[in-house]
């Protein structure tokens, strides 16, 4: 009764993930190793956006918000910790311990605030609005001149835990791979509990669900805020990451591409996202080295995506199963079609 | 208070909001009668502006170059519907946001191959170039008042055309019933692609009246097209009453905010708590409205009554 | 005179020009199957969506076990023991037939807020619903994709997940939509195993079951109770007879 979930090509994506970029890195090529933290940071705040989309359905078209809060979490304390201000609130440092918790409540907050008047609407209004909101941070974000308004943030900053120095690339990547797998298996775990169950029977039907006894748009929110902190959580190590924090960040686009990622890989299972995030960023860098105008093949991609396929990549693996099953037409496995 | 800078804030406000309409209105209408979501609605505003940049440069007169890019844009549309938006209908919205997200990226990066990535300015007839004094402080150019005259006429042509014409029976009824539309005979495909060239004209038309403004650039449609997006959610989608109410509203607010929240704030903060802060609460500020309409009428103000 | 279970009082309901329900009223005694009957059109759904919640009335008042619920939505009222089938199957079909009842038993067998601990192990909720399974005969089917079973298969999946609720109150919106003889007996024979130990309002169509069911009757006619009482004497009402029975004597 669990989600539709590939053991095999989790472990398969997960192990390559973890031996691979190292090894580049150790064989003179760092760049790959760089490639690969961004992959995996993005891949956090698919997976989270999986848990609203791919689970319970709620099409957030908004969620690189939160990265882009989350990143600024980290830069906001580390522009104070350097220029002063803010040292009577506590917010001037450059401490980890303050940077990501911080990340993670401002996320959570804007999600709470958000979510309470987004989830009163459904379909197309619920895309929009989302959108919406996310652009409204954006705005917000580029009119406060004192944190760089348009241009952002380039302060190198690095988020300090005892120990652990993120200014080293390998140190980094691993950090971000550790929080991936544990984002991956908090995701799975409230996936089958009693919550996500709430989740996924609201998705599937929510009408059904609320004759049950269901207060639906309780466990919305409450999905909608864990996503939202979740995603914060991503951005902080964004922040980490690159030495350049930027409204772009948080840019409707950004929204679209995560949702790609998303369904590109395969909603409402567990290694969607991380493939999703792979084959993404790998076309984008691909098709980059090609061509500097390599985003009009990569719309026609999306485009022909949307089109002609469903469910994404983990999927077509459920789906041939599902096929396979529905011509048995007997006791078909729990394998399970996912569709949007 | 100034009253002529606040006079001229409104007219500004009123400028905003007509261009806010004819974007919201192509977008609602194609929403409407179509049910299809277009978030590449704004790449059509961005195609109208170059294509009316490219040909003032050619033709030396902004006017004729105008009247000139309105089919052209208008094509563009219909290919745009022949080729993507036709293989859409009928499927999930999600779908459509995606695919048309996809289609973003492929008509700006045309673009980009086209006019390349600078900005191309487009420069006014001598004649529109002037500025209207109404008295010694309240100055108005000339061309912004065009803008309101134009983006009226437009609104204008547009009730009609809805409300007396043939074709805005079928609109008005596609909207209410698309099948029973079909049903009594009338070529649906053809209708779809009409409404939707119209919708692409009227997008196109806000970016060549914008540009002389503005510049004609491959990124001027991001930021317009949420705002129309919010315009939509408060006016209610589908209706073109409520596009154009929330339109003004809209336009209003967020100039007249940008303009003189500051100004407010300083009324009950101190002066530097006012200067921090009314810069990204005006930006905030028609989020913050979308929010509370929808709190209280989460269809918008003036929702189309269902099919 | 026992405390009714349901009480509809004065309810009324109109879309644009039209009063689905009118002035209707209705009381329900414990441990009864009330069925319900009238003609198509008569406004027995929208009787239904009015008792369970997912519709509020213009005017009028429904009571549960003397409380009013008149306002209360549709969730609180499933949680305060009542449980609807549909007419219209409204089942998850991507879950299999034991999560759709599981979730229907989980409603009422503690909370949901419950993050990490995977349902698998949640046997308390897992025997229950396996047992309302068994009750309608889907027992085999416990893990089959809902969307494969046959129409059959899902009108029981809905007896079973009203069951599944542990509600005192069941309405069931015509179980037997859409089913062949052989499969409506089955049912017949199961909601006649369920009697007495639920309250059961029963809207059907076929005849046949509802006066071999049915403690008492209700005719419903444009939206307003014309008769109420046992078979016999729905069977011997001449304003009854004329108004419905002599036109559907066959059932469906």
């Amino acid at each position: 009764m669990s989600a539709t979930n590939y053991p095999k090509l989790t472990l398969l994506v997960m192990v390559l993930l973890a031996v691979l970029p190292p090894l580049f890195y150790f064989t003179g090529q760092p760049f790959y190793l760089d490639l690969a933290t961004r992959l995996t940071i993005l891949a956090i705040a698919a997976v989270s956006l999986n848990l609203i989309l791919g689970y319970s359905g709620l099409v957030s078209f908004g969620h690189a918000a939160y990265i882009g809060l989350g990143a600024y979490a980290v830069g906001i304390p580390g522009y104070h910790a350097i220029y002063g201000g803010l040292e009577s609130w506590g917010l001037a440092s450059t401490s980890g311990w303050l940077h990501f918790p911080l990340a993670m409540l401002i996320g959570a907050i804007f999600a709470l605030i958000t979510g309470i008047v987004c989830l009163r609407t459904k379909g197309v209004y619920f895309i929009m609005i989302t959108m919406a909101f996310a652009q409204m941070v954006y705005y917000a974000i580029v009119s406060i001149k004192t944190y760089g308004g348009d241009d952002g943030l380039t302060i190198d900053v690095r988020s300090e835990f005892p120990g652990v120095s993120l200014d080293d690339p390998l140190q980094l990547f691993g950090v971000s791979y550790v929080v991936l797998v544990a984002v991956m298996l908090l995701v799975r775990m409230m996936v089958n509990s009693r919550f996500g169950m709430v989740l996924r029977g609201a998705k599937g039907n929510n009408e059904r669900m609320v004759m049950m006894g269901y207060n639906t748009y309780r466990y919305q929110l409450t999905a909608y805020v864990i996503a939202g902190a979740l995603a914060a959580l991503s951005g902080a190590l964004l922040g980490n990451f690159t030495t350049f924090i930027s409204p772009e960040m948080m840019d409707w686009t950004r929204s679209g591409e995560l949702m790609f990622m998303v369904i590109l890989g395969g909603v409402a299972t567990t290694v969607g996202p991380v493939l999703g995030a792979v084959a993404f960023i790998l076309i984008e860098e691909v098709l980059s080295t090609f061509t500097i105008y390599w985003q009009l093949p990569f719309g026609l991609l999306l485009m022909g995506v949307v089109l002609y396929s469903q469910g994404g990549l983990a999927n077509i693996l459920g789906q041939w199963r599902a096929r396979r099953a529905l011509r048995d037409a007997s006791q078909g496995g729990a394998a399970q079609e996912h569709k949007l | 208070m100034d009253y002529a800078l606040f006079v001229m804030q409104v007219l500004n406000g009123l400028q905003l909001g007509l261009l806010l309409f004819l974007v919201a209105s192509g977008l609602t209408l194609v929403f409407g009668i179509l049910d299809f979501v277009n978030l590449a609605h704004a790449s059509l505003y961005m195609v109208g502006a170059l294509v009316c940049a490219s040909l003032t440069l050619v033709l030396g007169n902004f006017v004729w170059a105008l009247l000139l890019a309105i089919p052209v844009t208008a094509l563009v549309g219909w290919t745009v519907e022949r080729l993507v938006a036709r293989r859409l209908y009928g499927r999930d919205h999600l779908d459509q946001v995606l695919a048309t997200f996809g289609l973003i990226l492929v008509l700006t990066t045309l673009a980009h191959l086209i006019w390349g990535p600078q900005g191309i300015s487009v420069p006014l007839p001598s004649w529109l170039k002037g500025q209207l004094a109404f008295s010694d402080t309240l100055i108005f150019p000339i061309y912004r008042l065009v803008i309101i005259g134009a983006g009226l006429l437009a609104a204008l042509g547009l009730y009609v055309l809805v409300t007396h014409t043939r074709l805005g029976m079928l609109i008005r009824a596609g909207a209410s019933n698309r099948q029973m539309v079909s049903a009594l005979g009338v070529n649906i495909e053809r209708l779809f692609a009409i409404v939707f060239s119209l919708g692409a004209v009227l997008a196109g038309l806000a970016g060549m009246l914008v540009a002389p403004i503005t510049e004609a650039s491959i990124g001027m449609g991001n930021g317009i097209i949420i705002t129309a997006f919010v315009v939509i959610i408060v006016g209610g989608i589908g209706s073109m009453k409520g596009a154009f109410i929330a339109a003004m509203l809209i336009g209003l607010i967020d100039t007249l905010g940008r303009a003189f929240l500051d100004g407010v704030f300083k009324l009950f903060m101190s002066s530097d708590a006012a200067e921090n802060s009314a810069p990204a609460v005006s930006a905030m500020l028609i989020y913050i409205i979308m929010a509370l309409v929808l709190a209280f009428r989460p269809k918008g103000l003036f929702p189309p009554k269902v099919r | 005179m026992t405390q009714p279970v349901l009480e509809a009082r004065s309810l009324v309901k109109s879309f644009g020009g039209i009063r689905a329900t009118d002035n209707l009223s209705l009381t329900v005694l414990p441990g009864e199957l009330h069925a319900v009957i009238g003609p198509n059109g008569a406004g027995k759904t929208t009787l239904i969506t009015q008792l369970c919640g997912s519709l509020l009335p213009d005017a009028g008042e429904v009571l549960f076990k003397g409380v009013d619920i008149t306002q209360r939505p549709a969730y609180e009222r499933a949680q305060m023991g009542i449980a609807r089938s549909f007419q219209i199957t409204s089942l998850i079909m991507d879950m299999t037939v034991l999560e759709n009842v599981a979730l229907a038993a989980q409603a009422h067998m503690g909370s949901s807020f419950r993050f990490f601990r995977s349902v698998r192990h949640d046997e308390p909720v897992l025997s229950h619903a396996r047992a309302c399974l068994a009750r309608v005969g889907l027992a085999a089917e416990a893990d089959r994709v809902t969307r494969t079973l046959p129409h059959g298969g899902h009108r029981r999946m809905e007896i079973a997940i009203a069951l599944a609720a542990k509600s005192e109150l069941m309405l069931l919106d015509e179980p037997m939509a859409g089913l062949g003889t052989d499969e409506s007996q089955d049912i017949i024979a199961l909601l006649r195993a369920l009697k007495g130990e639920q309250t059961i309002v029963l809207i059907e169509h076929d005849m046949d079951a509802v006066f071999a069911l049915a403690d008492r009757i209700s005719v419903l006619v444009y939206g307003h109770i014309i008769a109420c009482g046992t078979p016999d004497e729905i069977r011997q009402n001449a304003e009854v007879r004329a108004a419905y029975l002599g036109e559907e004597s066959e059932g469906v």
